[in-house]
């Protein structure tokens, strides 16, 4: 089954060009796919169009078997939570309870049922110490878990990172990717994650390079990285092992093609003890 | 001259309960024309060491040397306007301060404000701005409708086209995608080249790695270490020590040690350890 279905998808900003064009993809229920390109590659175009946040110009978008129109926008909107990527444009509450509880509350949850959510989505998150604390006074990695445990708390199937962690420091960068390891290993959840993050994006299941509003590749990250030549071409960095086994290479060491360097390290060793 | 920071202290909120030391005695010299990384945890003191430059921030007690001003608590420095005009500070996310109806006058704000004349000030502005990679079909848009890293761009021209001395970056990559990032760094290597001092808060390990030439570590409003970047990476072990991810060819170093292998504390790029690899294996074979 396939979450999400893109099938020429076309959108413009300013009816002139086009910011999105052509555009066909689907991504597997359950898997963790990552999508990449540069700035105003349209990779948060695509997020908000497939989540009904922008209106296409042509083209179709089917969300967990529901084509996307004006008569099922709710229903799917549902289904498909984003998380944004500044940490401060996503509070409403005054603490971080009540900014768990306020997507339960438009959802209509009856009040005593809702702690238990709460509480719930705030352990998956770790910040159930936090609970009664003001969001400001957190740490970015602090409030975009906030942000996704009020996200998880609606129970999507899908859940999408718009660089959600591109404005933090390492280490709320690494707790939040920890959570999105977390949640894949875990649950059905599907996950989508727009990131600029070399390292997650190769330890990812799917990865889809856009640019120009096109997608440019697919595949598995091993897939895609393979054809280093097509990925220099569209100006997309290579992960670490990769630039290091072309260096190998011009000494006359030809491995196969590692992304990540505990790969390459011991492939180079097997390589050398074959000697 | 070097700058020099002596017993500086900054409290925010002195005398409430929010009080907050996020400097405590420092002493350190920055090397004229050096390329300085500051580096720390959040909440290390970087950002509020960095704002003393341009007395932005002024100290609560000691004193900040700077070109020939000395910045000290309590008082504005003389030729307040010259030392910002000198010491041009790139905040986090500068994009969010730009405000003029066109780029270009947004560039050009700063030298007229500091006395060049309008044709001058425009001069400038274009300079800077073909410097960070904007061309002429720039200037009459909106900064408003420029894509993130576009809007960055301009932000750093502003600053630029007052032709500072000493350039002062607080993480002035964060949230670019990585080619925007390298063509932004590639920029103030070559400015440092041209004899700017330039001195950025990172926390991108790779960028200190590759760019810069000392680097400050900051630890609870503190210089914890400052020392030159060979001897900061001459393996992992300080940056293990300091919960920082080390560069990544610093961590293949490691492993490629770890199972054997030597390699030498001066390899500092991808080629020169291949080479030491190949070396390696065919006195294997």
């Amino acid at each position: 089954m396939k979450a999400v279905e893109v099938e020429k998808l076309t959108f413009s900003y300013d009816q002139e060009t086009n910011a999105v064009e052509d555009v066909t993809f689907s991504i597997e229920e359950g898997s963790y796919t990552t999508i990449i390109g540069h700035n105003g590659s349209g990779k948060s175009t695509v997020a908000k169009l497939i989540t009904g946040l922008l209106e296409k110009k042509s083209g179709k978008v089917v969300i967990d078997g529901l084509e996307l129109n004006e008569d099922n926008l709710y229903e799917i909107r549902k289904r498909v939570g984003i998380v944004f990527q500044n940490p401060d444009n996503q509070f409403i509450g005054s603490t971080v309870r009540d900014d768990i509880a306020f997507g339960l509350e438009n959802r209509c949850i009856p009040q005593e049922n809702m702690d238990d959510i709460i509480n719930e989505f705030a352990e998956k998150v770790r910040m159930t110490k936090y609970l009664d604390k003001e969001p400001t006074r957190l740490s970015g990695g602090q409030k975009q878990r906030v942000a996704i445990a009020g996200i998880l708390a609606m129970k999507p199937k899908i859940l999408i990172f718009d660089e959600a962690t591109s404005m933090l420091d390492p280490q709320g960068k690494d707790e939040i990717k920890k959570v999105i390891r977390n949640l894949h290993k875990d649950s059905t959840l599907t996950i989508i994650s727009i990131t600029h993050d070399i390292e997650e994006v190769i330890h990812a299941d799917y990865v889809i390079a856009l640019r120009k509003g096109h997608v440019a590749m697919s595949g598995t990250p091993q897939e895609l990285f393979a054809d280093t030549d097509q990925v220099r071409k569209i100006h997309l960095e290579l992960p670490f092992a990769l630039r290091m086994q072309e260096a190998l290479a011009r000494e006359g060491i030809h491995l196969g093609k590692e992304i990540t360097m505990e790969g390459l390290v011991e492939e180079l060793c097997r390589y050398d003890s074959k000697r | 001259m070097p700058i020099r920071f002596e017993k500086v202290s900054h409290v925010y909120s002195d005398g409430t309960p929010f009080r907050y030391v996020a400097l405590e005695d420092v002493d350190l010299e920055i090397r004229e024309g050096a390329f300085t990384a500051v580096i720390g945890q959040t909440g290390s003191g970087k950002s509020t060491l960095v704002q003393h430059l341009n007395a932005l921030l002024l100290p609560s007690s000691g004193t900040v040397y700077v070109m020939d001003r000395q910045i000290i608590a309590g008082t504005e420095p003389k030729k307040l306007k010259s030392l910002r005009k000198d010491v041009g500070l790139v905040f986090q996310f500068p994009e969010y301060q730009l405000f003029e109806e066109t780029v270009l006058k947004d560039v050009a704000f700063g030298p007229k404000n500091f006395g060049a004349s309008p044709e001058e000030a425009n001069k400038l502005a274009r300079e800077a701005l073909r410097k960070t990679g904007l061309d002429e079909t720039f200037e009459e848009r909106s900064p408003l409708e420029l894509s993130g890293g576009q809007k960055r761009r301009v932000a750093i021209a502003g600053i630029l086209a007052m032709k500072p001395k000493v350039l002062v970056l607080d993480e002035p990559t964060a949230g670019l995608d990585p080619a925007g990032a390298k063509k932004m760094m590639e920029l103030f290597a070559s400015l440092h080249k041209e004899g700017t001092t330039v001195i950025m808060v990172t926390h991108d390990m790779e960028q200190v790695f590759r760019y810069c030439e000392e680097v400050i570590v900051m630890e609870n409003g503190k210089p914890k270490i400052q020392t030159d970047i060979k001897t900061f990476f001459r393996d992992s072990s300080l940056c293990r020590e300091l919960n920082i991810l080390p560069p990544a060819l610093i961590r293949m170093k490691d492993a490629l040690r770890e199972k054997g292998y030597t390699v030498s504390d001066d390899t500092v790029d991808i080629k020169t350890l291949a080479k030491e690899i190949a070396r390696q294996v065919k006195s294997h074979g």
